[in-house]
């Protein structure tokens, strides 16, 4: 079976792509609601890798 | 005094009407949404799912054995085989061609760990949908 090697930016990225899929399918009633949730439920997991990132990057320095 | 208002529960449907759905929604992820005629929500979950797991497996993530001890011991590992188990045919498939990772330490693994239970975790909302659109609270 192929090895998968990820980084932990690329791992969090597909996680969150998954993720936003799901919760915005099964969230809202329409689909124009479903698309925006998605949307934006993988732009709050964007923020949120970018922000705890930095984070921890200045919280090490 | 303004008093606060709930709104009436709602009356749980017959239970033949939403079984079938949240089981076949179980057993292949997104089924339940193809047997109430949503195939486009459907096939989205199944990629999801099916996404998740596989990537899973490819980053050699370990499953979940329902071992006891400590509360927390017991929590995380039976509440994490439960996480594994709701992914349905994968899991089954899985484990039936002997994929028996060890829990070793690394990012790549532990990301593997945490795609495997969180796929049946992302079943289990796609379940909880199947079963709002039988029982009629959805479209």
């Amino acid at each position: 079976m192929p090895r998968m090697t990820l980084s932990h930016f690329e791992a969090a990225f597909l996680f969150a792509f998954f993720a936003s899929i799901v919760l915005g399918v099964v969230t809202k009633k329409t689909d124009r609601e479903r698309l925006r949730y998605g949307l934006y439920v993988f732009g709050c997991f964007l923020v949120a890798l970018f922000g705890i990132g930095w984070l921890m990057y200045l919280g090490h320095r | 005094m303004a008093s606060k208002q709930t709104a009436p529960k709602q009356p749980l449907p017959p239970v033949g009407v939403w079984l079938p759905p949240v089981a076949l929604g179980w057993l292949i992820p997104g089924g339940g949404h193809f047997l109430l005629k949503r195939s486009g929500r459907g096939a989205l979950l199944l990629f999801s799912v099916a996404g998740m797991f596989i990537c899973g497996l490819l980053m050699r993530g370990s499953m979940f054995h329902p071992e006891t001890g400590d509360l927390l011991t017991t929590l995380i590992n039976v509440g994490g085989f439960i996480g594994d188990l709701c992914s349905g045919i994968f899991y089954l498939l899985a484990a039936w061609l002997g994929y028996n990772q060890p829990d070793v330490a690394g990012h790549v693994y532990d990301y593997g760990t945490k795609f495997l239970v969180t796929a049946g975790l992302l079943n289990v909302l796609a379940m909880v949908d199947a079963f709002e659109i039988a029982a009629g609270r959805k479209n």
